[in-house]
């Protein structure tokens, strides 16, 4: 990466690429604050079923059947949490040298990456086979633009880590490089914490 | 933030590295001046694209029953020049002083990511560009500058209009978003030493705040342009009522980003007439404090009011109430601003230099549109005024009367300092009154028109109604406008050829930005300034007993620099792509996507793998915070 990456001097004594990251969050915050609060409005407002209740749950006496198992996202969310834990593992080892550490715990939080990615699209086609789509109704709609633009988010992110990862395998970041992986740690703690607020919001509420 | 220090050399040492020339130099330049010369020159373009199409459309109003344009047509001008001097001409204006000062202001050597900052404006450019190509297919967005569902629906707006203002803008906010995050960590990180944040420049301040608005308010329009494009591409029905969608929740989102925008418009202006005030007046700033709190109380109370844009939507008495309130709220910190520059001009040895005659007509006529918005604020009022000449009146006199005569203040003041040549005085102050007859000729009347009940974006209108004279009238006005604009063309080409002569510090300046070489060297600063008060320039002078000497240039040697790139240009034509590729067919449409993205991400790769410092050949230096 760039060849002068050491804690320099600014106004803040932060380094400026962090402060960048914290700033882009930040946005990202209001952007997933449109999302959800657009998902919010519109999920009961479809004038034709599948509705959300039908969708996570099969109440007796409905045709339709729950088209999603809770279990599976909540496998996927437990995964992405534990990912956050490991990526501080990985910037743990990073910063103190350990590149065995950083480079083992980088691929734990890249495959937890892969987990979420994999539900997500089992998901959606579960979900389009049982005949909810985009174009189904509102609720359809907003709920796979929201979930939909967090996995995009996600895959970024994968991105992201794999591209420190090949570079931690070749040897190129060094402890004094290691903020490179705390910015992409730094996003994926956002990834992640978006969705502990589109979990609750989008499964569990009734 | 020591930096070694350089012998005190002339020109020609420096000169090897630091002047280069020719057009690849300019696609690839990092220096935050000439890509602050570089938003400048486009935007100007982009402006007088806009007043072109401004002129036409005050031909076709020159009389009843006209049809010197078609009704399509016109509504695709009147569209493309909303757009466009909002997001092509105010917004990349003030990013051109942005770029251009706020390192000179705080004392730094670049932006705090010069690569990314020659991205936003390649992004800028071709997001423009992509925007006007429109017209070539005759396809110019036609739906007005704030694109109303149901409107924009895919069964009232069947052509590819509307999708080149959906793309447009999202490749617009790519930039915007990429800009105001350098600014937001160039302005919080790379102060000089001792420059804490309650003694920056008052520009660098309401530029700050800026920053914040953009960061907070784009996304939310970024978001709304999504779930249209959904609805246009691929059948769901946010905004579509038959299918359950609501076209008010457009206007929501788009005005919790709207309102907030009309201050991204007037935020830098307030800055750059906080600077020159004092400047012209002899005195300092009035009330720096409560011009920080005021600035930061309006962006503040600025998201909570979207509302009154949509009185007539019939929200009902309660909401109507808050939003009006709320509205009216932000009359007291303005009214801050304004008492605090009339303070500031108040008792002070004025001097009568063209950009200070812009300066003080900018406070009248922001004073003007201000008490219109606050008549809009009452919403039994705002009911009889909306969607009439009354509220283009409005609009006018703040964005025109308030940015644009702030920019333009701006542009003479700074001129010297980028250019190194002084305007002339005599065509500034014929400029002057030109734009401030003419405005006010074509803007005043619209007050009346509106009040006699002519429909904003109106085709044409019928004899007979009491319209003609007044139109007519503004026409004039428009025309005048047009020869002003034109005698500010005169006065660059006439000085350009001028040899770049002009001093450090034409003005007696009290800020940085006057303490270097007109135009300034590539690395700004040969030594980085410390700062002991708000006008640390004054502040020198007092202590000398007097003005500074001319400031040396100096051979740079062993100062780093940002290396030139060209990754950054490349990664803008692949953002291009991606949002060129959703607008085409389903067949070739993917494959552009899948292109953009691939470029997109090699541009970005090399961006960030090449390295980006080059010193000055001689010997090496410690590179200077936070420059990636
Ligand atoms: C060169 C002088 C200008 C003239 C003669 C002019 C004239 C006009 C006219 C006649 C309209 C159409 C009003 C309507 O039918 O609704 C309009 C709309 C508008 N103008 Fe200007 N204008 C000028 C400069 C500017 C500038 C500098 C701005 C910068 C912000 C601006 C922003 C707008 C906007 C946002 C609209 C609304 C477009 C819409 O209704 O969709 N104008 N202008
Ligand atoms: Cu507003």
């Amino acid at each position: 990466m760039s060849d002068h990456a050491h804690a320099l001097e600014t106004s803040t004594g932060l380094d400026s690429r962090k402060l960048a990251i914290w700033t882009f969050i930040g946005s990202e915050c209001m952007f997933f604050a449109s999302l959800i609060s657009t998902y919010v409005v519109y999920r009961n407002k479809s004038l034709v079923g599948p509705f959300p209740h039908e969708a996570w749950v099969s109440p007796a006496g409905q045709h339709f059947e729950p088209i999603i198992e809770i279990p599976l996202v909540t496998a996927g969310t437990a995964v992405l949490l534990f990912s956050s834990f490991f990526v501080v593992l990985a910037l743990y080892g990073a910063q103190r040298g350990n590149r065995k550490m950083m480079i083992g715990w980088l691929g734990a939080t890249i495959l937890c990456g892969f987990f979420f990615i994999g539900m997500q699209v089992y998901e959606f086609t579960h979900f389009v086979h049982k005949g909810l789509t985009l174009q189904t109704n509102l609720f359809g709609a907003s709920f796979f633009t929201l979930t939909g633009f967090h996995g995009t988010h996600v895959t970024i992110g994968v991105i992201w880590l794999i591209t420190m990862f090949i570079l931690a395998l070749r040897g190129q970041l060094p402890p004094e490089n290691s903020i490179n992986l705390e910015m992409a740690a730094l996003y994926w703690h956002f990834v992640d914490v978006v969705w502990v607020v589109i979990f609750p919001v989008v499964y569990l509420m009734k | 933030m020591a930096t070694t220090v350089v012998g005190q050399e002339t020109h020609a040492a420096g000169a090897a590295y630091g002047e280069k020339t020719g057009l690849w130099s300019w696609l690839t330049t990092v220096d935050h001046k000439r890509i602050g010369i570089l938003y400048g020159t486009t935007a100007f373009c982009f402006f007088l694209l806009g007043g072109l199409e401004a002129l036409l459309i005050r031909f076709q109003l020159v009389k009843a029953n006209n049809t010197l344009v078609s009704p399509d047509f016109y509504n695709q001008l009147f569209t493309m020049h909303g757009t466009t001097m909002i997001f092509l001409a105010i917004m990349p204006l003030s990013a051109m002083f942005f770029n251009f000062m706020i390192p000179l202001m705080i004392g730094a050597r670049d932006v705090a990511f010069p690569r990314l900052n020659a991205f936003s404006y390649w992004v800028f450019l071709l997001g423009g560009l992509f925007l006007n190509v429109s017209f070539l297919f005759g396809a110019a967005p036609n739906q007005g500058w704030f694109g109303y569902a149901n409107l924009t629906s895919r069964q009232y707006s069947p052509g590819p209009n509307v999708d080149f203002w959906l793309m447009g803008l999202q490749i617009l906010g790519v930039a915007s978003l990429a800009a105001a995050v350098n600014f937001f960590v160039t302005i919080m990180n790379l102060r000089a030493p001792g420059m804490k944040l309650m003694r920056m420049p008052m520009f660098c301040w309401m530029s700050f705040i800026t920053q914040v608005l953009l960061l907070l308010a784009f996304p939310v329009i970024t978001v709304a342009l999504i779930m249209l494009m959904f609805d246009r591409f691929f059948g769901t029905h946010f905004f579509v009522p038959s299918g359950g969608g609501d076209p008010i929740l457009w206007q929501h989102l788009f005005w919790i980003f709207g309102h907030p925008e009309v201050y991204i418009l007037i935020m830098p202006a307030f800055g750059i007439i906080s600077e020159i005030l004092p400047v012209f007046s002899r005195k300092p700033l009035f009330g720096y404090a409560a011009m920080v709190f005021s600035g930061v109380f309006i962006a503040f109370i600025g998201f909570g009011v979207w509302s009154h844009h949509m009185f007539s939507t019939g929200m009902g008495p309660i909401a109507d109430t808050f939003f009006a309130l709320a509205t009216m709220l932000i009359a007291i910190p303005t009214g801050v601003k304004i008492f605090n520059w009339i303070g500031t001009i108040w008792g002070g040895s004025i001097q009568y230099k063209t950009p200070m005659y812009f300066a003080l007509a900018f406070i009248a006529m922001f004073i003007m549109g201000g008490l219109s918005g606050v008549m809009h604020a009452v919403a039994p009022h705002d009911l009889q005024q909306t969607d009439t000449y009354f509220v283009v009146a409005h609009f006018h006199y703040v964005m025109f009367g308030g940015s644009i005569f702030a920019l333009t203040a701006g542009a003479y003041y700074w001129w010297p300092k980028m250019f190194g040549r002084m305007l002339d005085e005599r065509l500034g102050k014929i400029h002057f009154w030109l734009m401030f007859i003419g405005f006010n000729v074509t803007f005043f009347p619209m007050h009346f028109l509106g009040l006699l009940g002519q429909p904003r974006r109106t085709y044409t209108y019928q004899a007979g109604l009491g319209f003609d004279w007044l139109n007519q009238l503004e026409t004039v006005g428009a025309v005048i406008l047009f020869f002003a604009f034109l005698t500010f063309l005169i006065n660059v080409i006439k000085t350009w050829r001028r040899p770049a002569t002009a001093p450090a510090d034409p003005w007696n300046g009290a800020t940085l930005e006057w303490s270097l070489p007109s135009p300034p060297q590539e690395w700004n600063f040969a030594e980085v300034p410390v700062v002991h008060s708000r006008d640390p320039l004054w502040e020198r002078k007092r202590e000398r007993g007097g003005p500074l000497p001319e400031p040396l240039r100096v051979s740079g040697q062993g100062i780093h620099l940002p290396a030139p790139s060209f990754w950054p240009a490349v990664a803008a034509v692949g953002v291009m792509g991606l949002f060129l590729g959703i607008m085409l067919s389903p067949k070739v449409g993917p494959w552009a996507i899948f292109v953009g993205v691939s470029v997109l991400f090699f541009g970005v790769f090399n961006w960030i793998f090449e390295p980006s410092y080059t010193s000055i050949p001689g010997v090496g230096g410690r590179p200077r915070a936070g420059h990636h």
